[in-house]
């Protein structure tokens, strides 16, 4: 079960017509690249008009798996369908003068241009960014580099995985046993990130050229970008040059603190979290293993009754009162043994409906089946026309009441809308 | 005539932690005037971040509290108790002079402030609201309560981040309380130009699972499109990379103690180019000799290039390959990032903000420079009322002597 794309429990339904995405009055030209697609993505399902701009033969990321029935084909990589959603695509050969002349004429009715090539490569041809936007001074352009373009590690070569080592999160991210390594976090998150900023910066450019009329240039050093992704890791140094260290499943930590992850009853896993400090906290912890029936198992029960003969706990004495310690350890204690019973669905609902912050540990698919996302419509379905198919995607990220994100249409195929966009800006159809 | 981008907005902030904070910190930054709400009954001890470590010197207390300060500079702070008649009247001047209100309270709580989206457009039409909780304000879980961990737990990020035969990694920090900040941040100045175009406020509802679960894309589809759960034997191996595939990839050791490099071969040239720097005889085994073999023995390999980089200082390794094209960095510590990164320097990512009390101190930058109109941090989180007189008095026109009575009376 799925919502209807883009529509979301408490949004209009019925004959109302669906208002267009906060970003329907802009126009994006996005030169493919791994690096910068996200961005592109988060422009398009907002209603922009964002054209990707692939180069003869296509954008290396149609050659990634997974593949649509594992079958490698430009038109089915699931990589490339998932970031260059509500897109336009077009083909255009950049090595050639037609192609150039009909990227200027592409420019020229922009609002914002994305690019993440290499150092010296726009320069070259002629398009470098800064150059195209003093001549069109309402554009916004948003040059997305591993490193500050022109400083002193330009040419550095990257990727996800060295982004997020050098950049800070790695460190943070992995196991309390030290001989295995540091851990790049799934999901090219490191180039997500970059791409938030250039999201950021090109929304904060937008709306100067609201007030002021005028368009700017936006550098994205993404190496900085996960530098300042790193909460305690950056402000732990910064402010009293102390180094956190990595732990199991929690925040890394200038001193280790308690596990937190406990493998359930059915083999996943959950985060217990904190079990409360006050009376009542330990009195619902009690009620819980009543009803679970694993009450009489639970030899560290009296402590528990104990702790509800306390309003409230001050844990600021816990290194000093043997009692708060043994209540506290309890309750802990009662977290990790329900988790351990019980399957991890039950645990965290169970958890949680009794006022206890605890969470299960989803595989991202089991994200798209869990009944509230799907209340809230977050999967979504997109049809492939191309397929007679329509499949499940990952729904937004925010709820816009007024002007909602949707994605407006499945990936381009490999130049699906070259003369279109070429029509529309008279430039032809043979640059590509 | 160069200005801040975003000095023309002034935003009624109730936000706190990092998920919200982080949001306004942004807009602070670009000069919107952020106008931070703190509840002066506890001491704004709802951020339980106000207060709290790592410290700068000796001194400890509720103003001096380092990742508040991190996270809430370039903003204003008043303190309002909103149970009390004459604060919920100038929560209700300063909602009417706003472009935004903002906040990160769990599902309930600001209609229970009687705030709602319905009450604040009563206040102002074009309004924007825009909330921000683990859940959203809506669905079957909408009582339940988050922090940073439980997102990432619930939305597949932490599954989705570790090594085989392990549990999850997850994320050492708070990774969806950063990114959470950065979607309410681009809610707020997409809603902004939403109604710069049309005139309309709104109401944005966010879930930080639901922006959470918007980074696992390709994984999803894996399953929507070809069933293939990532909750598979072997998987996640996210030092590995699997789309597109490279072999070697990877965190490998390094000389010393916890010290690490990451490598990857992105392609044949790449992996000729390791091959001349490693200049030993196993590169030239049949079972490395393309993409296709390496994957095939991906763990052999990865054991000759970790007995490779294993005696090596990490920095020298990763320049020597840099040098012959192929990506690689020492993973680094806080203080090589911070201290001694000719990047991070060049782009000035660590901005010193003076602080009331706390003095000098850096904090987070932003990554992204723009050319007419940029962002600047020079001023440190506000302390408890610290900008009551400006807001209450300049603002809101309350008069000295009633902004003294107001505090005898427990108001501010």
């Amino acid at each position: 079960m799925t919502a209807d794309n883009g529509r979301h429990a408490g949004m209009p339904a019925g004959d109302e017509p669906m208002p267009r995405g906060a970003l329907a009055d802009l126009r994006v030209i996005e030169l493919a690249h791994e690096r910068s697609a996200f961005a592109g993505k988060l422009f398009a399902d907002m209603g922009a008009d964002v054209i990707l701009v692939e180069p003869p033969g296509g954008d290396a990321m149609r050659t990634y798996p997974p593949f649509l029935e594992d079958i490698p084909g430009a038109e089915h990589s699931l990589a490339f369908w998932h970031y260059h959603t509500s897109k336009r695509g077009i083909v255009l050969d950049l090595e050639r003068e037609d192609g150039r002349a009909a990227f200027r004429r592409l420019v020229a009715g922009a609002d914002v241009l994305i690019e993440s090539e290499e150092p010296g490569r726009l320069e070259a041809l002629g398009l470098e960014f800064t150059a195209l936007q003093r001549e069109h001074p309402r554009l916004i352009t948003v040059s997305m580099a591993p490193f500050a373009r022109n400083g002193p590690r330009a040419r550095e070569q990257t990727t996800d995985l060295t982004l997020l080592a050098g950049g800070g999160p790695a460190w943070s991210c992995g196991y309390d046993d030290h001989t295995l390594p540091p851990v790049r976090g799934g999901g090219n998150q490191g180039y997500q990130t970059g791409c938030h900023y250039a999201f950021l910066g090109a929304l904060t450019a937008l709306l100067y050229r609201d007030r002021t009329g005028r368009g700017q240039h936006i550098d994205v050093d993404m190496h900085a970008a996960q530098n300042i992704t790193t909460e305690a890791g950056s402000y732990t140094w910064l402010v009293a040059e102390q180094t956190v260290q990595r732990q199991t499943g929690r925040h890394a930590g200038v001193n280790p603190s308690p596990q937190s992850q406990v493998q359930c009853a059915d083999g996943r896993w959950v985060t217990t979290g904190f079990p409360g400090r006050r009376g009542d906290d330990y009195r619902r912890l009690l009620g819980w293993l009543e009803e679970a029936g694993l009450l009489g198992e639970f030899v560290e029960a009296p402590l528990l009754e104990l702790g509800t003969q306390h309003d409230r706990l001050d844990l600021s004495r816990i290194a000093v009162d043997d009692e708060v310690r043994a209540i506290f350890g309890a309750a802990r204690s009662a977290l990790v043994f329900l988790a351990s019973r019980l399957p991890a669905y039950d645990f965290f609902t169970g958890g949680q409906s009794r006022n206890f912050q605890v969470g299960i540990i989803y595989s991202p698919e089991e994200v798209l089946e869990d009944p509230h996302f799907i209340a809230r419509g977050f999967p979504v379905r997109v049809p492939h026309p191309e397929l007679g198919r329509a499949f499940t995607y990952p729904g937004a990220p925010y709820l816009f009441h007024g002007s909602p994100w949707k994605i407006q249409r499945r990936a381009p195929l490999l130049g699906e809308h070259t003369e279109e966009v070429l029509r529309e800006v008279g430039a032809g159809a043979a640059a590509g | 005539m160069a200005s801040k981008a975003l000095e023309h907005i002034r935003i009624c902030d109730f936000t706190g932690q990092l998920a919200g904070a982080g949001a306004t910190k942004y807009l602070a930054a670009f000069g919107a005037q952020v106008i931070r709400i703190e509840d002066p009954t506890n001491e704004g001890r709802w951020d339980i971040l106000r207060g709290q470590q790592p410290f700068k010197d000796e001194r400890q207390g509720i103003n001096l509290g380092g990742s508040f300060n991190n996270h809430n500079t370039e903003k204003l702070g008043i303190t309002l108790n909103l149970r009390t008649e004459r604060g919920r009247e100038l929560i209700r001047e300063l909602v009417a002079i706003s472009d935004v209100v903002s906040e990160n309270f769990a599902a309930g709580v600001f209609d229970r402030l009687g705030l709602s989206y319905e009450d604040l457009r009563k206040i102002r039409p074009d309004i924007i609201y825009v909330s921000n909780c683990g859940f959203g304000h809506s669905g079957p879980y909408v009582n339940f309560k988050t922090w940073g961990p439980i997102v990432q737990a619930v939305s597949g990020l932490t599954f989705s981040s570790g090594l085989p035969e392990q549990p999850p990694a997850g994320w050492g920090y708070s990774y969806m309380d950063h990114t959470g900040g950065y979607y309410m941040a681009m809610a707020i100045m997409m809603a902004i130009h939403h109604r710069n175009v049309t005139g309309e406020g709104q109401w944005v509802d966010m879930s930080c699972t639901e922006a959470g679960a918007s980074l696992n894309g390709p994984a999803m589809l894996d399953y929507t499109v070809n069933g293939r759960r990532l909750r598979r034997a072997g998987m996640p191996n996210s030092n590995r990379n699997q789309s597109p595939p490279m072999a070697p990839h990877g965190i490998y050791p390094a000389e010393g103690d916890d010290n690490w490099i990451a490598i990857a071969c992105r392609n044949e040239d790449d992996w000729q180019a390791l091959c001349s720097v490693v200049a030993e005889p196993w590169t030239a085994d049949a079972r490395f000799v393309d993409l296709t073999t390496r994957l095939a023995h991906e763990d052999e390999l990865d054991e000759h290039v970790a007995a490779w980089t294993r005696a090596r200082e990490r920095f020298a390794t990763a320049a020597a390959l840099q040098a012959a094209g192929l990506p690689a960095t020492a993973v680094q510590r806080p203080e090589e990032r911070v201290d001694h990164d000719a990047d991070t320097a060049e782009w000035g990512l660590w901005p010193t903000a003076h602080h009331t009390e706390m003095g000098d101190v850096r904090v987070d930058g932003l990554a992204v420079h723009l050319s007419e109109s940029d962002w600047e941090i020079t001023r440190g989180a506000a302390c408890l009322g610290e900008h009551n007189e400006y807001v209450f008095g300049e603002l809101l026109g309350v008069s000295p002597a009633e902004l003294r009575s107001m505090k005898e009376e427990g108001v501010v």
